[in-house]
């Protein structure tokens, strides 16, 4: 059964008919989420810029780190690195959230995980305006390969849908998985490189760094808008699969147990 | 004229105990201790019936027999343990009113999103609009979180949304026992003009009275079985009198 012509057929056609919903959810996130605020969806931009501000202040003094162009530098990893981390944490208690309507009616339950997604890639665009200004203001070239930006996103992209639906789905059974995840959220942030070179770390640490997908995709980010570098095919290709697998792995899960979604929520 | 629900042999289990076990700490005792014995429990057992385009079938039995279950495995809510149910065409299901509202979001958004969970464009609600507005007698609320509504206002807007069209299928639990008595009345004819107009529907209801008025078959199920499946003034008859 489970990938002939017909079914894959059927299922394109669902996901047409609920493309209304999908944006609908989407901006119900951002409303929601920017609601009874002064500065509304200011904050988007604001938020990265004046995060930026103090880890520049604490690294660049208290550490002395000589990093050129650290606010740069801070900015391009930590925008891909909050993009997945924002987007699935929210995804992850997705379905649990929606549990009034998916016991209600019948929608296509992906449609929580993905819209979540979707609303941090706007955030992550929006947060793209905070970095062209401090680029702006601290003079940092503009490389061409600027234009490039929107392959590491759609990588990352993967990386997240994948993610967020296999967490949104394994938490509907194991609520702890909420909890840790947060402990394990900051572990990542720290064994990332957002705000420290990679070459402080030693070389056992280094090789370990290598399984960690987000390290690819913000030395891709970087190397885009820092250093001016298209990455090589190997590093392409890399990322490519890192999402791909991730998204396979996530919807293998999903699709074995959303049957069961709600008897548990 | 084909068959629009096709219900076949369907049946549902529960575990009972299963849902219990929250935590992998807690799953993981159970499992070290033997205690993962689920009781199964078969809500629906072996049902089957074809409803025809413009049949309107109520099901009534007594609480616990099954009649939520059935109506949310034939909208897609369940899905059964056995059997199949084919459905074809629209489905707009009335099983809770305003379940998909976000009570941070107004009137006004939560008709969008609604809409949208139904399947219909922005452009197509907004044509809508003022006619579920006005259905809904929420003039004055149309920018009001939904939050500070009255229990009464979100039945009504909720009813307005699902029933602005003629689905090819409306499945309908209980919630004719809405609002005030006006409204009801309302509410009542709507349901009647969708039916005359060609819309297939599954009806719960304890009422029978509300079940002999607006639809031409019954079922009757008791624990979980079909006790009785035929002509609507026949079956209420035999329920009554059992």
């Amino acid at each position: 059964m489970a990938f002939s012509k017909g079914y894959v057929k059927e299922k394109m056609e669902g996901f047409r008919r609920f493309m209304p919903l999908l944006r609908e959810l989407v901006v119900r996130d951002i409303k929601v989420r920017y609601r009874h605020s002064a500065l509304g969806l200011v904050w988007t931009v604001l938020n990265p810029l004046l995060m930026m501000v103090v880890i520049t202040i604490v690294f660049s003094t208290l550490f002395r780190q000589n990093i050129p162009n650290f606010p740069i530098y801070y900015l391009s990893g930590s925008l891909i690195f909050a993009f997945n981390s924002e987007s699935t944490t929210t995804a992850l208690n997705s379905i649990i959230s929606n549990a009034s309507l998916i016991k209600k009616v019948y929608i296509p339950k992906y449609l929580f995980p993905l819209s979540n997604v979707l609303s941090g890639l706007v955030n992550l665009g929006f947060s793209l305006i905070a970095m062209v200004i401090v680029m702006l203001i601290t003079g940092a070239p503009f490389h061409a390969t600027l234009l490039l930006l929107p392959i590491p996103i759609f990588y990352t992209f993967l990386f997240s849908v994948g993610l967020g639906i296999l967490l949104s789905a394994v938490t509907v059974f194991f609520r702890d998985i909420a909890h840790f995840y947060s402990v394990f959220i900051l572990a990542w942030t720290y064994f990332t490189p957002i705000f420290y070179p990679v070459e402080i770390l030693p070389d056992a640490v280094m090789k370990l760094m290598q399984i960690n997908p987000m390290y690819h995709l913000v030395t891709y980010m970087r190397s885009i808008v820092l250093y001016g570098v298209f990455p090589s095919l190997k590093e392409n290709l890399l990322c490519l699969c890192l999402g791909l697998l991730m998204l396979a792995l996530g919807l293998f899960v999903f699709y074995k147990k959303q049957d069961k979604f709600v008897l548990y929520v | 004229m084909g068959s629009v629900i096709k219900v076949n042999d369907v049946s549902m289990m529960f575990n009972l105990s299963a849902e219990k076990i929250d935590s992998i700490k807690e799953y993981f005792i159970k499992a070290v201790r033997r205690e993962l014995h689920f009781q199964e429990f078969w809500a629906l057992r072996d049902i089957s019936f074809t409803l025809e385009k413009g049949d309107s079938l109520g099901v009534i039995g007594l609480n616990g027999s099954g009649k939520s279950t059935l109506l949310k495995i034939v909208s897609g809510i369940l899905k059964p343990t056995k059997g199949t149910v084919e459905t074809c065409g629209s489905i707009a299901p009335l099983i809770e009113l305003g379940a998909g509202f976000d009570a941070n979001l107004s009137a006004r958004e939560n008709i969008y999103l609604n809409g949208a969970i139904l399947g219909y464009s922005r452009s197509y609600m907004s044509a809508r609009f003022d006619e579920i507005i006005e259905f809904a007698e929420l003039q004055d609320f149309a920018d009001t979180a939904v939050k500070n509504f009255s229990s009464g206002m979100v039945a009504r807007l909720g009813f307005a949304i699902a029933t602005m069209n003629v689905p090819d299928i409306l499945i309908i639990d209980e919630i004719l026992a809405v609002g005030d008595y006006k409204f009801q009345e309302k509410s009542f004819a709507r349901m009647q003009e969708m039916i005359a107009s060609g819309a297939t529907v599954v009806f719960v209801s304890h009422s029978i009275e509300q079940v002999q008025k607006i639809c031409k078959k019954a079922l009757w199920l008791e624990h979980g079985r079909m006790r009785m499946l035929g002509d609507a003034e026949a079956v209420c008859g035999e329920y009554m009198r059992a």
